[in-house]
């Protein structure tokens, strides 16, 4: 049975709706991230499970309980937000207790839990100082001490790291997830950084336009998009529709005009659109003639990214993007020939897509 | 030559508004029954005239009663309505903050004749009581201003940090929001306080046969007397004033006043 349920949830600003029918399950323990585009409703979402924001429709459950109009100061919830926000006017200490002082905890408990919290955040002796007083990691140290002291049946964080800057960022990541692990609560996690949901989170929900597209383990979502849109998220830059399909014993064979493509995968859609990382093509100087899975095309563009180049490939079914090492790059206008083998191929069911090639 | 110009036109308007103060202030301790701008003598007695007799005295007493019991009501109102406005969206929020303002942007003559005719009159209220109404009337877009614009700036995400932890809508704005637009807030009053004060145009519809505040009581002064116990009570008033604007400086920054 699942820790946390959203069941046919829906939010609507001045009658347009950002969240419809909205399911979302996350088991005990478990951390699950909401990434996608700008404005695609991950706030929204959190700030519903966490009683800011009403559902007109369905319902909430943590552990068996239904939350659905629960007011926000009784659902017992640590919300850590994106600026920290911090009680300016008090203490570390005072900051961190504030949850307890509310919740009625004696004096002596809510000093060894307070004490207990700033050392799990790594902040020992800090405890007397104000917040304008601590390094944008600190706070956000306490701000996840304070969500955490009153022992939450859930966790919810919006872009918490987005204020600090990359390295810290790296460092706070694996701390939250440390700390998350060791305290077993189920955690949602809102950010924009793809390396960072796929790094911290046991499974990564892809949202686009309020819905969620793929809910999975961040691998599988890296290596088997279900749909366009989320291979376009991240970073699948080719798309290729094909025309027609054949079977050819086990193999099936993908073919767009005079070009033939092998796609190997491990379920049956039926899908027709076939998407390829930049990464996972091999550019050939032009010479033997093509064969499948090969297409010839000319440089338009190539940009130097530092540990590989890449190029803007334009063959007759659009133009791709190519990643690739070498120390003699191509120039643009030089023919040649993209290899894209077919296990690196993925086959997607069309959803909202930015431009197809071909 | 631009700037000979900028530095002449500067120096008139730095005479034209300090000159009078200026010869005000010297010309209160002149000895002389009438102002006398430079004195021949030096005196205190007009400083001693001010509190001989209950005249000023009286009126000092009736202002200050007046300008606390308003400030308290317009900060009761003001406070409330300032946090609603910030806070949240509803409908015919941009006709009631029109409403708070509008008693800046009517001229005090038209605004105190109206009350005097259409309430005042109309409902036959005790001078105190009417007295008491408009000085709440002026200060309340005052404090509203104030506090609204401190509460503009304000990160609400902290009200909701404390709820989120169990504190209740309540709770939450009296131990999380108040101490963070303190300043905002004794800004608001001291300010709507001196307007209060000094305040001539509504007060003078308001007052009646033996209650009066201290400006209007000064005005009724000079209309018969031409001697400098004026002049000494504006300078002790000046103090006052300066005094007050001080505090306000300390806890907020002038700048309040001078942004729209
Ligand atoms: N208070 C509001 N009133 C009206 N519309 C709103 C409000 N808050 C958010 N929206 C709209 O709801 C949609 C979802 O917003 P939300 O804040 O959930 O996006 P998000 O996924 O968190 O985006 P970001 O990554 O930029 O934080 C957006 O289109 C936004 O314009
Ligand atoms: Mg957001």
């Amino acid at each position: 049975m699942s820790h946390v349920s959203l069941q046919n949830v829906a939010v609507a600003y001045q009658k347009t709706n950002i969240l419809e029918n909205f399911n979302l399950d996350i088991p005990e323990g478990e951390l699950v991230s909401l990434l996608g585009p700008s404005g695609c409703g991950k706030t929204t979402t959190l700030r519903l499970v966490a009683g800011f924001l009403q559902s007109h429709q369905g319902s909430i459950q943590v552990g068996g309980k239904d939350y659905t109009t629960v007011p926000v100061n009784k659902r017992n919830f640590g919300f850590v937000f994106q600026n920290y926000a911090l009680f300016p006017h008090m203490s570390i200490f005072d900051n961190i207790a504030f949850g307890l002082r509310q919740r009625k905890v004696s004096k002596k408990d809510t000093y060894t839990k307070v004490m207990e919290m700033l050392e799990l955040v790594g902040l020992q002796h800090f405890e007397n100082r104000f917040p304008k007083e601590l390094s944008g990691g600190q706070k956000q140290r306490v701000a996840i001490a304070r969500a955490l002291v009153i022992n939450p049946d859930l966790l919810l964080f919006d872009e918490p790291l987005s204020n600090l800057d990359a390295n810290l960022r790296v460092s706070m990541r694996s701390e939250i997830r440390r700390i998350q692990q060791e305290s077993g609560i189920a955690a949602i996690y809102v950010s924009h950084d793809q390396e960072e949901c796929f790094s911290i989170s046991d499974r990564v929900a892809i949202m686009n336009k309020g819905v969620i597209e793929q809910l999975d383990h961040p691998a599988a979502i890296y290596h088997r998009p279900r749909t366009s849109f989320v291979a376009s998220f991240i970073g699948f830059k080719n798309f290729l529709r094909f025309d027609r399909r054949s079977e050819n014993g086990q193999k099936p064979i993908f073919y767009k005009g005079d070009s033939t493509f092998a796609v190997s995968y491990e379920k049956d859609t039926g899908s027709m659109t076939g998407v390829i990382r930049p990464d996972d093509i091999r550019i050939k100087p032009a010479g033997p003639p093509v064969t499948e899975n090969e297409l010839s095309g000319t440089i338009i563009t190539a940009i130097f990214l530092g540990r590989s180049y890449q190029y803007e490939v334009k063959t007759e079914h659009g133009s791709f993007t190519a990643n690739q090492e070498m120390t003699i790059p191509f120039q643009s206008g030089d023919s040649v020939v993209l290899d894209m083998p077919p296990h690196k191929w993925v086959l997607v069911e069309e959803s909202e897509v930015p431009s197809y090639a071909g | 030559m631009a700037n000979r110009w900028l530095g002449f036109v500067t120096l008139l308007v730095f005479t034209f508004l300090l000159g009078p103060l200026v010869i005000m202030l010297v010309s209160s301790f002149g000895e002389a029954g009438v102002l006398q701008f430079p004195p021949e003598n030096w005196s205190l007695k007009w400083y001693a005239n001010i509190f001989q007799g209950s005249m000023f005295m009286t009126a000092f007493q009736t202002s200050i009663l007046v300008s606390f019991a308003g400030n308290m009501l317009a900060l009761l109102v003001g406070l409330p309505a300032a946090y609603a406005m910030s806070r949240f969206q509803f409908k015919g929020k941009a006709f009631l903050q029109t409403l708070f303002i509008s008693p800046v942007l009517i001229p005090g003559i038209v605004l105190g004749f109206a009350l005097l005719r259409y309430i005042i009159v109309t409902f036959q209220i005790p001078v105190y009581t009417a007295l008491f109404i408009g000085h709440t009337i002026i200060m309340l877009p005052f404090i509203v201003r104030v506090i609204s614009s401190n509460l503009d700036n304000f990160d609400f995400s902290i009200e909701e940090a404390a709820v989120s932890l169990g504190a209740s809508r309540v709770g939450a704005f009296f131990r999380i929001v108040l101490p963070n637009i303190k300043s905002g807030i004794i800004a608001g009053v001291l300010i709507a306080f001196l307007e209060s004060f000094n305040n001539v145009d509504i007060s003078v519809f308001m007052t009646g046969p033996g209650v009066s505040t201290l400006p209007i009581q000064m005005l009724t002064y000079v209309e018969n007397y031409f001697d400098p116990t004026i002049a000494a009570l504006s300078v002790l008033l000046m103090a006052l004033t300066a005094v007050l604007m001080f505090v306000i400086e300390r806890l907020v920054g002038i700048s309040y006043f001078t942004k729209k």
